[in-house]
């Protein structure tokens, strides 16, 4: 039989096919919607419950039949399925692609269920979320087994079986605890996978006896049951042969299959092996595959509103309608102020002509990348930013010259121009500026968002070797010398290699030789040292820094192991390029030399305390230095760039820290005072550590999670409440809340200590919530000034841990900063 | 271990202020010795008692002052010169009084300011001693984790218990009911419960395992262990809100009486005034 044809086949029924299938609707073409689950916007129905839908970015106007403004998610379905059932649109459920490829007159489509379809033009729109991983056992289709779990407060008196031993595996699990019988079945041999968070409820639950789990075990088959209470038996297969295991319910967490095999599966090509690179697309969404289009989420526009959109673009571009895309409005407004006299693509052509660096992008690249960006015009004298401010954002010149600044004089120690771009280092690094940036002409600057960056680092592969090749020459030339000439940094810089580092992976060990200097440029990394027969961590050393130079100078084997504390980066300058430059600048030498001095002192000093406390025993052996960098560096305090303490010697649980912070960040605390470890009678409480490279930003939509200048990462109110940065924290301290105004106290109240009654009906979104750290307040964080006896403190961890690194240890710790 | 406290805030610098008030005012009263001798209404008297009573309002302040989150400057700092100057004060009070003491409303002031001063003096010592004792008690552990655990173990108990014969099943079921934690301020002051009914069946259960059958005894040696899991439970739960409730008691007194205390201020500077 011969496939059904259509002039446009739609895949995937979200907002963006939605979009794109009612669009084709009024347009009259031949066209089909296939949708894998029975019902459309599956991302969008698996929202909790009365979630608040955000149509942001707010400035972008919609322009297709498929309504939508912000609204509650039962709200939002019931309008589409209207608009459906208005328009009456052609869509096919339960109907999963499996297969796509081009044949030689048109493109051609497979069904999980086998039925074949061909069609000229296919839109592909299926999103990020939906593939999940499914149970490839016999009975992995039957009704008990579910692969989401919506709602758990709808399971009671069940055994349920949960597989999967990741952190939602988990998290479901946690959450059936207490009114259910819960198992869970973990392929690996230890929850090594989960955050710390869920692995401490878990073995906690476990040992209440609230659950009970079998490692090293995989799912065989699922039968049904004939009689009994328990519909279903799961086979499993554990080192101890098969189990069989009764329940009621299987809840499989496998993960979700990452959308880039499925498209290259489709012939779709990759412009880099970055497993987060999206797919390669014209400016009118089509893929190298002709006739295969692709937008939405899966085309790396992570909102809803921009994916519906394109669903209208996309049916107006296959019809060979010429349509200015919807973002052009909010181009012209960012050009208002330069080059007004021109069209949009008119100017993008003159960035593109101006900047080598965005000569690598395609148009579509290019027009995000100013849609998310900030056009400055700085005069001559103004300063774009000052060395130590964290900022994390990039700039290209495209008209004009600036100054750098590095050290304290105020003589420009390089120049930048037209073309160029700087900031480099603050994408890699995440730690504060290296130098200042003023401007000595009128220029145009572009100044652009580290996420933005790092999307585009991810997809232009020319770009990243680039940037790569410029930051390791900032790098050199910051580290080991403003006095190298031109010729020696350039030798220097094209022979360093860059490396990279996970986390507890050694860049060097005692004993090794001396292959040559690492400049930390991401990441922080211990030094330590074998002294009575256990390691002893000796220093925290942090990007910006450089560690090896020891044996450089001394020419001896490596004196300690030196290991990534977190994911780490590095420039390796080899060591006989390094020795051959100490010989000729005696300026480096006599500054290597310094330094080699007053390491072999602090290590003697060390090294003493340590062996003493071992012998004496009657200082506690926990709390060497040693133990308290080792215990920091656990609760993440290598990546912080402030994190809060208390001293639990001093606290008298008066709450008071929580209660200001709530008091002026709308209702919702940001901290959580008597959660999180304790070690010398140091908490560090849960709060947010303001990390270097924060993890929350990593996928938030609308782009809400920032870093302010002096290093406190917020979220601003364009927050859509989708909870990602909850889950990507991997120290818990983000919460969703109702933000909302705090009653005025009277003087009485105040005075007697009485809370005001709070209005209980308080509804509202729910956005996402952490430390700010009062950047908003005069006179910074209220928790440490609100604290009646100085236990709340917050601190720096590079001073922290050289502190705690220090002679003397936990008393020079927290002894000399005056709060 | 030491990071500035409330004591050494600033290198002790509302301490040694304190000092200098001090000696200041016991100079001024041993040097000027006024023609009607030592007492409030004489001329050093007047300066001595507008000095105090201003420091009263001040240190009454400070209670608004700690919740007015916004408010510039480190609630530390605050505290450290509250203790201090609070200590002075009494000193110059003492002295505006000139040792004149009797049945009258200028009297019971001073009683009222010698409360709140003790009560403060009491709040100190609690201050200084038992966040640490709390922090070894409890480890990383909280509370409500403790009782959440409690009800977790009864459950349990509850559950093993029901197999066994009666006597152990009723002393289990005793225990997880009438065990009470910190009910009553007076309870939790103390920190223990007289004749602690789980601390009782730890101790029974211990005879109450002998004539039992071989299949009882895995489930009893089990039941056992709960129970005294329970008990040390039940122990540093109550500890928990003892130290608590201790930290926080004395202000029952030190905010009531220093609300009592400006009243009888008032009422003592208008009688000055106006009857004297
Ligand atoms: C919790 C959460 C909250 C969010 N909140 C907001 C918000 O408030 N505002 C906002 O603008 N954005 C929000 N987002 C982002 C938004 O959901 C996505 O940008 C949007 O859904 C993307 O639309 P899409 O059409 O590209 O893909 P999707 O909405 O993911 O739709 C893809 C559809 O394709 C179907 N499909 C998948 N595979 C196949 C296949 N092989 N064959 C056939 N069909 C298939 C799926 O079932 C699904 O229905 C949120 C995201 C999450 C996770
Ligand atoms: C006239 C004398 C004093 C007055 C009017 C006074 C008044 C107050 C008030 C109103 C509070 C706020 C209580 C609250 O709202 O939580 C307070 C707290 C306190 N006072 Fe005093 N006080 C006096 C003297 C002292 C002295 C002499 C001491 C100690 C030696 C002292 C120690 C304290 C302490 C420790 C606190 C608790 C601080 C906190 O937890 O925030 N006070 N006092
Ligand atoms: S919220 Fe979490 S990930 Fe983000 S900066 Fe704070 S601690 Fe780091
Ligand atoms: S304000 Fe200070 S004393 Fe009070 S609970 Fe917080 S840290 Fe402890």
């Amino acid at each position: 039989m011969k496939p059904e044809h259509f002039n446009i086949i739609i895949i995937g029924a979200g907002p963006s096919g939605l979009s794109a299938a009612v669009r084709a609707s009024e347009q009259n073409v031949s066209y089909l919607l296939l949708e894998a689950e029975q019902a459309p916007a599956s991302t969008i129905r698996n929202y909790l419950r009365g979630k608040l839908v955000m149509a942001e970015p707010r400035g972008l106007p919609l322009r297709s039949p498929l309504p939508f403004t912000a609204a509650l998610r039962e709200t939002v379905l019931e309008t589409w399925e209207k608009t459906i059932a208005d328009h009456n649109i052609n869509v096919r459920y339960g109907a999963k692609v499996l297969d796509l490829h081009r044949a030689t007159k048109w493109l051609e489509i497979e069904l999980t269920d086998g039925t074949k379809l061909t069609a000229d033009h296919v839109v592909l729109a299926i999103g990020v979320q939906g593939n999940l991983r499914k149970l490839e056992i016999p009975g992995g289709d039957l009704p008990q087994v579910q692969y989401q779990l919506d709602d758990p407060q709808a399971y009671q008196d069940e055994t349920i079986v949960v597989i999967g031993g990741g952190d939602s595996g988990v998290e479901n699990a946690l959450a059936l605890t207490g009114r259910n019988q819960v198992i869970i079945l973990n392929r690996a041999e230890d929850f090594s996978n989960c955050k710390d968070s869920n692995l401490n409820q878990l073995t906690d639950a476990r040992k209440r006896g609230a659950l009970d789990w079998l490692l090293e075990t995989k799912p065989q088959a699922i039968e049904t049951n004939a009689r009994g209470e328990f519909p279903i038996t799961i086979f499993a297969n554990t080192s101890n042969g098969v189990e069989r295991i009764p329940c009621h319910r299987v809840i499989a967490r496998l993960g979700a299959l990452p959308s880039r095999p499925l498209l290259e599966s489709f012939g779709v090509g990759f412009p880099t092996p970055d497993l987060a690179a999206l797919p390669l697309l014209s400016t009118h969404y089509e893929s190298n595959v002709p006739g295969l289009y692709i937008i939405g989420a899966l085309a790396g526009y992570p909102l809803i509103k921009q994916g519906i959109n394109q669903g209208y673009e996309v049916i107006e571009y296959i019809l060979g309608n010429p349509v200015e895309p919807a973002d052009t409005a909010l181009l012209r407004e960012k050009f208002a102020n330069f080059c007004n006299d021109r069209g949009v693509d008119d100017v993008l052509e003159k960035i593109r002509k101006s900047v080598p660096l965005l000569a690598m992008l395609n148009t579509l690249q290019l027009r995000e990348l100013v849609l998310e960006s900030n056009i400055l015009l700085p005069e001559s004298g103004d300063i774009i930013f000052k060395r130590n401010d964290y900022s994390t954002t990039f700039f290209f010149i495209v008209e004009g010259e600036l100054d750098v600044l590095i050290d304290e004089d105020n003589v420009p120690d390089a120049t930048l121009k037209a073309g160029e771009f700087f900031g480099e280092m603050a994408l890699i690094s995440g730690r504060r500026r290296t130098g200042t940036v003023r401007a000595r002409t009128s220029c145009v600057l572009i100044e652009t968002p580290r996420r933005v960056m790092q999307k585009l680092i991810g997809s232009v592969q020319s770009m990243r070797r680039m940037l790569d090749e410029v930051a390791i020459k900032t790098a050199v030339h910051i580290g080991i010398g403003l006095s190298l000439s031109e010729k020696d940094l350039n030798d220097l810089a094209t022979n360093a290699t860059l490396k990279n580092y996970a986390a507890g992976e050694e860049l060097f060990h005692e004993g090794d030789e001396a292959d040559g200097l690492y400049l930390i440029q991401r990441g922080s990394v211990t030094v330590s040292r074998m002294i009575g027969g256990r390691e002893v961590v000796l220093f925290y050393v942090a990007a910006g820094h450089y560690v090896g130079e020891m044996s450089l100078v001394s020419g001896e084997p490596r004196y300690g192991t030196v290991r990534a504390a977190i994911e780490t980066q590095a420039v390796l300058i080899e060591a006989g390029r390094m020795r051959d430059i100490i010989a000729r600048n005696p300026e480096i030498r006599s500054v290597l030399d310094a330094r080699y001095m007053q390491h072999l002192q602090e290590q003697e000093k060390r090294q003493q305390m340590e062996t003493m406390q071992d012998s004496s025993g009657s200082l506690n052996q926990q709390t060497t230095p040693s133990n308290l960098i080792s215990f920091l560096i656990q609760q993440g305090v290598g990546e912080a760039t402030d994190v809060l303490l208390i001293d639990e010697s001093l606290c008298i649980r008066c709450n008071h820290c929580e209660q200001a912070c709530a008091d002026t960040h709308g209702g919702a605390t940001r901290l959580d005072r008597d959660t999180g470890p304790i070690f010398a009678n140091i908490r560090v409480p849960t709060s947010c550590r303001h990390c270097e490279h924060p993890h929350c930003m990593k996928d938030c939509p609308p782009d809400a999670i920032h870093r302010a200048p002096h290093g406190e990462v917020y979220i601003d109110d364009s927050c859509i409440g989708c909870g990602n940065c909850q889950v990507n924290c991997p120290y818990d301290v983000i919460q969703m809340a109702v933000v909302h105004d705090q009653p005025e106290r009277s003087l009485w109240q105040m005075m007697l200590g009485i809370q005001p009654k709070s209005s209980p009906n308080i509804d509202g979104p729910k956005v996402a919530v952490k430390c700010d750290m009062c950047k908003d307040i005069a006179d910074g964080p209220v928790c440490v000034r609100a604290c009646p006896v100085g236990a709340a403190l917050r601190v720096n961890p590079e001073a922290l841990l050289s502190y705690a690194s220090d002679a003397s240890g936990e008393a020079a710790l927290l002894g000399s900063d005056e709060v | 271990m030491q990071r500035s406290n409330i004591f050494d805030y600033k290198h002790y610098f509302y301490f040694k202020i304190a000092v200098v008030v001090i000696l200041l005012a016991f100079a001024a009263y041993l040097i000027f010795e006024p023609t009607v001798g030592h007492y409030g209404g004489s001329w050093l008297g007047y300066v001595l008692g507008t000095l105090s009573a201003i420091m009263v309002l001040w240190m009454a302040w400070y209670g608004v002052r700690k919740r007015r989150y916004r408010g510039s400057g480190a609630t530390q700092g605050w505290l450290s010169a509250h203790i201090y100057l609070g200590t002075a004060l009494t000193v110059l009070v003492t002295l505006h009084s000139g040792f004149h003491f009797g049945l009258n409303v200028h009297t019971l002031a001073y009683g009222l300011l010698l409360v709140v001063v003790i009560s403060g003096f009491f709040g100190n010592y609690t201050y200084m001693i038992y966040p640490r004792q709390m922090t070894e008690n409890m480890g990383e552990d909280n509370l409500d984790g403790l009782l959440l655990r409690i009800a977790e173990a009864d459950k349990l108990a509850r559950q093993i218990a029901l197999i066994m014969p009666d006597n152990i099943n009723n002393t289990v079921a005793r225990a997880c009911s009438e065990t009470s934690i910190g009910i009553g301020l007076l309870e939790q002051l103390r920190g223990y419960q007289p004749n602690c009914p789980t601390a009782l069946a730890v101790e029974q259960l211990t005879l109450m395992g002998n004539d039992l059958s071989t299949e009882q005894r895995k489930p009893y040696r089990e039941l056992y262990s709960i129970m005294v899991r329970r008990q040390s439970l039940v122990k540093r739960a109550r500890q928990d809100l003892m130290y608590r409730s201790r930290l926080g008691f004395w202000l029952y007194f030190h905010v009531p009486f220093t609300i009592a205390l400006l009243m009888a201020m008032i009422a003592h500077i208008v009688a000055v005034f106006f009857y004297w």
